[in-house]
């Protein structure tokens, strides 16, 4: 059966390759035996998810008319959706492919990560989300910004936000190529990331977050269904029971026993001072990455903003104990495979095509090329979902907070405003293709850290001291978000990782690879001191209006509206 | 009309209450999710031979796989606690303080 499906495959690549008429085609008729096979279920896939969602683009452009609808999709998705919606922009490629990694290489450490990631959203609930949502109007700026001053507060903010956006955009442009061109050989690199950056720029400058909602919503479904199809068929190899599931990765892994029993990565040095800073690094970075924030703007109300967490919460969290499945399936399915490994006799682990392949050889193993093709297109979307997130977040910061708070000072129309706002996702687009491109052979491991450490150390501590803490003044939030966000980039630039790894500089000055844990006891202190020796009338006159602000964030009395189409 | 009513929410006693409920419930779950995520933490840095011991003598499946799945549906748990929480004892409070302003 196996056979008979490949030789198929095999003919059908042939005859597309021929038909194709390329230069290559017609230049040498036999396609060369080194040539990769075309893997057409995979663009078959590729192909109708991008047809699904331009059609999507297409009503929602229809259907976006004032900059509510193009910031805030009218404020009119509901709980359910949202959750979806949120699970869609915060599982990126990177935590499906890269936690089922982590957990193949390391075993039981790649679980300590995938619990980082979800702790976040808790927090998120408790403290932020329904006051965000009756405080805010587009960015988290505007909260955290309500009562203060507005010029200097949006600018460290839109700063903050633009930093965290534009590299996380570098990380998924960079995974984007690798992956698609692994997968497709034809498609090289350059074009991978170019065909990202076109179709993002096309569904958020005419769609707007209407279509972002929807393609990450389908996003969600996809990846969720996909990740529960290859768990289970994980489970029925491994006869539903657990523990043959481990003993069997523990038999198979060349360091065996120690994927149980290690806590850092396989062959690193314990470190309680870095996995305490990783671990406040993980919490609250999730808590204040700009495109995550902007999600709340999009609900009718404070109630639906609730919901959407406990949604997006179980989403998230079933979805991190199936990569955990995942992970150890690939161990026992994938390694020693002669098929997917690279070369056997020197290692039983390292893959064709790179270290970000478990997960996808694993849905071959699985499921053959006709799964393959559905979980690489998967992985696609789930670029596709999380990289328009990200450029409607960033051209919102720099629209609404620089361009119509900052310059024009609140006198610019919402037309202007939403204008400026599509120029800057077609800037941040082409930004993201051309850093893409600049970053292919670049050392980009500090990603997650530097993202994540501004996002945990100057926007979520500023957002959290203006909505419960009375005594923030202008001065204490901008100096201490400065605080974060250049302590952050200074400390991760003397760090291990970008001084010694990426710019070979030797020893390391600052010896841990996440900061946070030095960095957010600083900005709190700061904030606090320089907030409260601000003895100016301007600062006195923000600590009277916290009791108005208190009324909207806690009861939503003057909240905006949703908009009824 | 938006700063009458405001006024008269800011004297209303039971806006008070409401701020000092819901706040206490929600640095409560705060603070029960630092110490479950954060008792994980330190154990993975100072006590790892406690999180790797395997959960019984025949297995290969060490305790810390148990503890890591329980921090994850216990954040899903709490989560579920304060949303109950807010839409069942939070919810009407709002709404009758709102009446009040509105009146």
């Amino acid at each position: 059966m196996k056979t008979a499906t490949k030789s198929l495959f095999s003919f059908l690549a042939s005859a597309a390759l021929l038909a194709a008429g390329t230069a290559l085609a017609q230049g040498a008729p036999a396609p060369a035996p080194a040539e990769p096979p075309l893997n057409l279920h995979a663009i078959a896939m590729f192909v109708i998810f991008v047809a699904i969602t331009l059609g999507i683009t297409y009503w929602a452009a229809m259907r976006t008319k004032t900059a509510t609808d193009f910031y805030a999709a009218g404020r009119g998705i509901t709980g359910l959706q949202n959750g979806l919606a949120i699970a869609g922009d915060y599982m990126s490629a990177a935590s499906f492919l890269g936690i089922a990694a982590l957990v193949y290489m390391n075993g039981f450490y790649g679980l300590i990560y995938s619990v980082g990631w979800l702790v976040g959203w808790p927090i998120i609930l408790f403290l932020i989300a329904e006051r965000l949502r009756n405080l805010g109007k587009f960015t988290y700026a505007d909260v955290a910004s309500f009562r203060l001053q507005q010029g200097p507060v949006r600018t460290m903010a839109a700063i903050g936000s633009l930093i965290v956006v534009i590299w996380y955009l570098i990380g998924q442009a960079v995974g984007a190529g690798q992956l698609l061109h692994t997968l497709v050989p034809q498609i090289s690199y350059q074009i991978s990331i170019v065909i990202v950056g076109a179709l993002i720029i096309i569904y958020v400058t005419f769609g707007g977050m209407k279509a972002t909602t929807w393609v990450q919503i389908i996003k969600a479904g996809l990846l969720l269904g996909g990740a529960t199809l290859m768990a289970i068929g994980v489970m029925v190899h491994e006869g539903f029971s657990f523990e043959k599931l481990f003993a069997d990765a523990v038999a198979d892994h060349p360091k065996h026993l120690q994927i149980m029993q290690s806590v850092v990565p396989i062959g690193a040095k314990a470190n309680p001072i870095e996995s305490i800073s990783l671990g406040l690094t993980l919490m609250f970075g999730t808590a204040g990455l700009p495109h995550i924030l902007m999600r709340f703007f999009t609900v009718t109300d404070a109630k639906a903003a609730r919901k959407s967490v406990l949604y997006g919460t179980c989403f998230i969290g079933y979805f991190y104990i199936l990569t955990f499945i995942i992970g150890f399936g690939a161990i026992v399915l994938v390694a020693n495979n002669p098929e997917y490994v690279a070369d056997l006799s020197k290692s039983v682990l390292a893959l064709k095509g790179g270290g970000s392949m478990p997960a996808v050889y694993l849905s071959h193993a699985l499921g053959g090329d006709f799964f393959l093709g559905f979980i690489a297109a998967v992985a696609f979307a789930t670029i596709l979902a999380v990289v328009s997130g990200l450029t409607l977040a960033g051209a919102s910061a720099l629209s609404h907070d620089i361009y119509a708070s900052v310059i024009k000072k609140g006198k610019s129309t919402e037309a202007e405003e939403v204008r400026v706002s599509k120029l800057c996702v077609v800037a941040l687009g082409i930004i993201a293709i051309l850093l893409g491109i600049a970053f292919e052979k670049q050392n980009v491991a500090y990603i997650v850290a530097l993202t994540f450490s501004i996002a945990a150390c100057a926007n979520f501590p500023i957002l959290v001291l203006s909505v419960f803490w009375r005594g923030l003044t202008t001065r204490g939030a901008v100096v201490g978000g400065y605080v974060g966000i250049f302590g952050s980039i200074g400390l991760l630039i003397i760090g291990p990782t970008v001084w010694t790894k990426v710019m070979g500089m030797g020893p390391a000055i600052f010896p841990y690879d996440f900061p946070t844990f030095f960095v957010l006891p600083a900005v709190l202190i700061v904030s606090y001191v320089v907030s409260v020796t601000d003895r100016s009338a301007s600062g006195q006159n923000e600590r009277e209006a916290f009791e108005a602000q208190e009324i909207r964030s806690e009861t939503g009395l003057g909240a905006e509206m949703a908009v009824a189409h | 009309m938006a700063k009458l009513s405001a006024s008269r929410i800011l004297n209303n006693p039971a806006y008070r209450q409401l701020i000092k409920k819901r706040d206490t419930l929600a640095w409560t779950l705060t603070a029960c999710v630092l110490v479950l995520y954060f008792g994980f933490v330190l154990m993975v840095a100072f006590a790892p031979e406690i999180l790797t011991h395997p959960i019984s003598d025949t297995s290969v499946i060490p305790v810390g796989m148990l503890v890591g799945v329980g921090v994850i549906l216990g954040s899903i748990v709490l989560t579920g606690v304060y949303v109950q929480q807010a839409n069942n004892r939070f919810d009407p409070m709002i709404e009758e303080i709102m009446r009040d302003a509105s009146k």
